[in-house]
């Protein structure tokens, strides 16, 4: 009894002298292992006389679980105070940067492409596509343009080389040719958008031999000149993404439509900087009209019977005046530093419900 | 083209403010570039007098002026010769800013002398180049009165844009018909006058080419006296933005600016016989009034006597025979000459005139008779002179349109409800002869100047730009019941995702040129004849591309000389093999140059390699959708890759998704841009469409809830056996319990034999309904070895 006691005292000793998870390890297995100190003084157990047993064997089960507990909570303590030295040596410098991953960027024709297809799917608009070679029938001669007369050599047209046994190609001069493609192709009611690469022969701050047009085209039995309003009115309002934007429909001349309209939009400078919508200058921002009846005829469709209007307009403008860059020809450098600027996250893609821009 | 108000309202009787005027011009299609008021700029300058001009004591040039400026005495230091005691001229002010020189006045002393202010000549107030002396202004010139008002310059410019269409308002007169209609005034009709010949001309004419000149008519007046123009004439023709020649040449030019009507006038002293109107001859040449030689070709419509051409028919004037102050007898032509004939003539030889301007555009044929009266009347008005009769060579084109008119279309095709009698006033106003057939239905007579009217909606368009654009109510767009369907086309929504997925992996996106340098289009298969352009804008881009890459090699290597060191493009746009419609296709491509990132603590930077270029080209056909596992790598990428660091990406033997790589070191050399590049190119036409259709249900997912084993093994192959040929002979080995297999390691060099390496793989052999047992897993990995050293004849290394 004295003895069990004293052992007692003493192990408990050693467990709480015990300075590392190793030695108290150590510690365990000597004392409770299967050739421990305790382990085997129970195994005298069955030598002993009944008597002797009954009353021995509580007492020794009793410092075996003294024991087993002593050992769990110095475990717990020490690997505590272990974690912590370990927490403490592990800091790190949480300010050096982080590992590079780069952003890339979309480009702004791209995003302002992508606006207006929201926009204008919202408003029932397929879209439509064609070649940037054309030929002369539907670059030219289906749009009313024919060959002396001056609108043609307004274009300022790149011609592909002469070519012995077939017309010379053009590049296209606007997406107009893409609404004689799409009325010869396809039965009225007809409403499209085109955008895509548009070619001219300038070269200044706003003009690039390349550029970015989109073509509008809606044919119908009753659409007039108030639909055409009403549906370019409701797409500026919404590209612009401000509640209202002072217009105007400015009589014009296109031989591909009659009566033939410029679009402008109020505006005026707040320093260097062009707000949009309102004020006393006016910007032109697109050309439209009613389709040509010869337009629309040269195209197998029977005029007396259809109607309705086209549009089209500088995507690389509109990106220009929405978004504020005053020169076209860096559209088509590709400096990153531009590009980084002006352009927009791969994530932040434009949509009806989560608006245009973000 | 622009006028001055004064001149508008020769023609528009009218109380409109000016700002009214402008507002309706742009109203009615005729937009105001700009309105200038030379007053503005003069409002400072006033009539002042010289009472004493005395020698400067100090400067022999200058003198010393005491100059009564309107009620106060001041002393101007003059260096004109022509300053003197009692003349009057034009004083500018202490503070005056100076148009002519830039410099604002200020009190100042002149060689010891105090001067406060200026007397002026022309030139200091940009009126001409005039700078000899100061304005000397007649002596009755009021003191103290504004200098703008007593010249005549208090007369706003008015700058406005024609469209093609209207040549009738490259006169002053058309536009003025306009306003009219539009309620903003009453049109003044000149009445013209038939003018009595008083002899018969000495001059004949013959046309010999009715096409390009259906009829010319002309007088011979003589006796006439040629020299500068009258005051009003000059400033006129300079608000203009022309040059005063001469009273005979200013009278062409003005009524060209006036009426739409070009003239020529002949001096006939210089003639030599009759006029003939004729086309040129092959090799004939020209001197013209702009002092430069023409060799004609043959395919131009020449006036002629018997010297040869003496004019370019409806374009210039030749020198030979022009009007100068020594002119005694003129001949005036007033022709009319075709406008297809013209445009290419002018073309042809390069040479821009208000004349081939209104002849290309169309003149009203019926001018050529009231134009020759018009006409003649100014000259005997300015110069004197005699007329003869008028000659008519040729007739005057009898095309006169009618065009069917349903009132009821304004509102169909416009939109908006213009009474009928609205309709009809504005058509008369405009010039329209309208006679009514029955309800709803009219004939048009179009008048002899609206070249651009020849159906129904052009009427249309007058009545809606006279009654107001603005008139029009926006109505929308019939809408579908249902949610807006998805618009974009398959190729359409590829282009987006490929957009969006190559900015998410760092690559940035650019739009360059279509066209490029035909020299380096070569390089990369391109440049042929046929994508050759015949008008390029510089030989840097003259061919259309056959590859996106080299304008995004040339962008990368500008990036780099700016001093960027990690850089990562793409581009999603066509390229070209052919001019046909088909032989433009839709190509995503893209490169990395330069080091993978800064220098980082942590991660080094490293230079791209071919595997960034394979991860990209990767997750451009993971974007569109293309069955990436699918996919098989074969050499065979475009000779613009490095032969043997690039491959391409195929399904199926033919079908050519994707080629990437690094840039051929030659090619890089060539460009001038340092290396490694790169670089790829998905063919998005290529990528088959998706099968099945959007909104279907998904089969439900092959997922194992028992743990999966990994297996490690290293062969020791031929060197030329592809990694890629090891997994697939590893994945084959059981196609139901082998789910994966990657390399992790490949070691080539000492303790292997000569010419093989090592590969280290890692197979994944999942379970289906139990968990294996160890036999299972050793029965899978000896299938595994065994199907990799057959195919691939390589060996465990063990």
């Amino acid at each position: 009894m004295e003895q069990i006691s004293d052992l007692q005292k003493n192990l408990l000793n050693d467990v709480e002298s015990a300075d590392t998870l190793e030695a108290l390890e150590a510690l365990r297995i000597s004392v409770l292992g299967k050739k421990g100190q305790i382990t085997g003084l129970l195994k005298t157990l069955g030598s002993m006389t009944p008597e002797q047993r009954k009353e021995s064997g509580p007492l020794l089960n009793q410092l075996k679980n003294r024991i087993i507990d002593a050992v769990t909570v110095k475990k717990d303590t020490l690997e505590k105070a272990g974690l912590d030295a370990r927490l403490k040596k592990e800091r790190v410098d949480a300010t050096l940067p982080v590992r590079p991953q780069t952003q890339g960027t979309i480009h702004p024709v791209s995003q302002v492409m992508d606006e207006l297809a929201e926009i204008f799917a919202d408003l029932g608009f397929a879209i439509a596509e064609g070649p940037d070679i054309e030929n002369n029938f539907h670059n030219f001669t289906a749009l009313n343009i024919p060959e002396e007369h001056p609108a043609r050599q307004m274009h300022d047209t790149f011609y592909l080389a002469e070519k012995e046994e077939s017309a010379r190609k053009v590049l296209r001069t606007h997406t107009s040719p893409v609404q004689i493609r799409t009325m010869i192709n396809q039965k009225p009611p007809i409403r499209i958008v085109a955008p895509g690469r548009t070619y001219r022969s300038d070269s200044d701050a706003t003009h690039t031999p390349m550029f970015h047009q989109v073509e509008g085209l809606v044919l119908d039995r009753d659409i007039h000149m108030g639909h055409l309003k009403g549906c370019l009115e409701a797409f500026v309002t919404a590209f612009f993404e401000i509640d209202h934007v002072k217009m105007r429909f400015r009589p014009s001349y296109f031989p591909f439509t009659e009566p033939s309209a410029e679009l402008d939009i109020g505006c005026h400078f707040d320093g260097d900087t062009l707000r949009i919508g309102e004020g006393d200058d006016w910007l032109e921002i697109l050309g439209c009209g009613m389709v040509h009846p010869k337009v629309i005829a040269n195209c197998g469709i029977d005029p007396d019977e259809y109607q309705g209007f086209a549009f089209g307009c500088g995507i690389d403008r509109l990106a220009m005046l929405k978004y504020g860059m005053t020169d076209l020809r860096a559209f088509f450098e590709s400096d990153l530093r531009w590009l980084r600027h002006y352009g927009f996250a791969a994530l932040d893609i434009p949509t009806l419900a989560g608006g245009l821009s973000r | 083209m622009k006028f001055t108000l004064s001149w508008l309202k020769e023609h528009l009787k009218t109380d409109a403010t000016l700002a009214e005027i402008t507002d309706k011009l742009t109203a009615v299609g005729l937009e105001v570039e700009s309105v200038t008021d030379p007053a503005e700029a003069l409002k400072p300058f006033f009539v002042a007098e010289v009472i004493e001009a005395k020698p400067h004591p100090n400067a022999d040039r200058l003198r010393v002026c005491t100059v009564n400026a309107g009620g106060k005495t001041v002393q101007v230091v003059c260096g004109a010769p022509n300053a003197r005691a009692g003349m009057k001229g034009v004083f500018a002010p202490v503070g005056t800013h100076i148009p002519g020189t830039g410099i604002t006045l200020k009190q100042a002393e002149i060689r010891g002398v105090l001067s406060s202010g200026m007397l002026c000549s022309e030139r200091e107030m940009m009126l001409s180049e005039e700078h000899d002396g100061i304005i000397d202004l007649p002596a009755d010139s009021p003191i103290g009165a504004p200098f703008a008002e007593i010249a005549g310059l208090d007369d706003p410019v008015i700058d406005i844009a024609i469209t093609p269409n209207r040549q009738d308002c490259l006169g002053v007169l058309g536009i003025a018909r306009d306003l009219a209609a539009a309620g903003l005034g009453t049109l003044i009709s000149p009445v013209v006058e038939q003018i009595e010949g008083s002899h018969p001309s000495p001059v004949n004419v013959e046309i010999d080419a009715p096409d390009a000149c259906p009829v010319f008519a002309g007088r011979f007046i003589r006796g006439v006296k040629n020299g500068p123009s009258p005051d009003w004439l000059q400033r006129r023709l300079r608000a203009s933005g022309l040059r005063p020649i001469s009273v005979l040449v200013d009278i062409t030019n003005y009524l060209t600016y006036d009426r739409a009507r070009p003239f020529h006038v002949y001096d006939a002293a210089k003639l030599n016989g009759d006029i003939r109107v004729r086309m040129a001859e092959k090799g004939e040449g020209l001197v013209a009034l702009d002092g430069k030689s023409y060799v004609l070709t043959g395919s131009e419509c020449v006036i002629a006597d018997q010297s040869g051409a003496i004019g370019l028919g409806g374009i210039i004037g030749g020198e030979t025979t022009g009007a100068s102050d020594e002119t005694k007898d003129v001949f005036l032509e007033c022709a009319l000459f075709d406008p297809i004939r013209t445009t290419q003539t002018g073309r042809l030889h390069g040479i821009e005139s208000d004349a081939r301007y209104r002849f290309e555009r169309g003149v009203d044929p019926e001018s050529v008779l009231s134009g020759i009266e018009f006409g003649t009347r100014m000259i005997l008005d300015l110069c004197g002179g005699e007329a003869s009769n008028v000659i008519v060579a040729g007739a005057v084109p009898d095309d006169q349109k009618t065009v069917p008119f349903r009132p009821g279309r304004v509102a169909g095709l416009g939109g908006v409800d213009v009474p009928e009698a609205e309709s009809i006033r504005i058509l008369s106003e405009l010039g329209f002869a309208l006679e009514k057939q029955e309800a709803g239905l009219y004939i048009a007579a179009v008048p002899s100047w609206r070249m651009d009217v020849d159906g129904e909606a052009d009427l249309v368009e007058d009545i809606l730009r006279i009654h107001g654009y603005d008139k029009i109510p926006s109505t929308p767009l019939p809408k579908a019941a249902n949610v807006a369907k998805p618009t974009l086309t398959l190729q359409q929504k590829r282009s987006r995702a490929v957009r969006r997925g190559l900015a998410s992996i760092g690559l940035v996106e650019v739009i360059t040129y279509s066209f490029m340098d035909g020299a380096i289009a070569g390089l990369f298969g391109g440049g042929q004849d046929s994508l050759r352009l015949a008008n390029p804008i510089s030989s840097e881009l003259d061919v259309m591309r056959p590859s996106i890459l080299p304008n995004l090699i040339a962008a990368a290597g500008r990036n780099a000389d700016r001093g960027v060191k990690s850089i990562g493009l793409f581009e999603v746009g066509p390229h070209y093999t052919d001019d046909r419609e088909n032989g433009q296709a839709l190509v995503a491509a893209g490169l990395r140059a330069g080091i993978t990132g800064p220098r980082h603590w942590a991660a080094p930077p490293r230079e791209h390699d071919l595997f960034d270029a394979k991860s990209d080209a990767l997750a451009t056909l993971n974007s569109c959708g293309a069955p990436v596992g699918s996919l098989q790598i074969y050499d065979g990428a475009p000779n613009w890759y490095h032969p043997g660091r690039s491959a391409t990406l195929r399904l199926g033997p033919k079908n050519i998704l994707a080629a990437f790589g690094e840039i051929h070191p030659g090619i890089l050399k060539t460009l001038d841009v340092k290396g490694p590049v790169a670089a790829f190119e998905v063919y998005l036409d290529l990528v088959p469409e998706p099968r099945g259709k959007a909104g279907q249900t998904r089969p439900a997912p092959d997922i194992s809830d028992l743990p999966g084993v990994e297996r490690d093994f290293a062969f020791i192959v031929d060197q030329n056996i592809a990694a890629g040929e090891v997994l697939r002979a590893a994945k084959t080995a059981d196609k139901q319990f082998v789910t994966d297999a990657s390399v992790f390691d490949l070691f080539q060099g000492t303790g292997l034999p000569e010419g093989s390496k090592s590969l280290a793989i890692s197979v994944k052999l999942t379970p289906r309904n139990k968990t294996f047992t160890d036999e299972e897993i050793e029965a899978l990995s000896k299938k595994v070895i065994s199907s990799v050293e057959k195919i691939t004849g390589g060996k465990l290394r063990v």
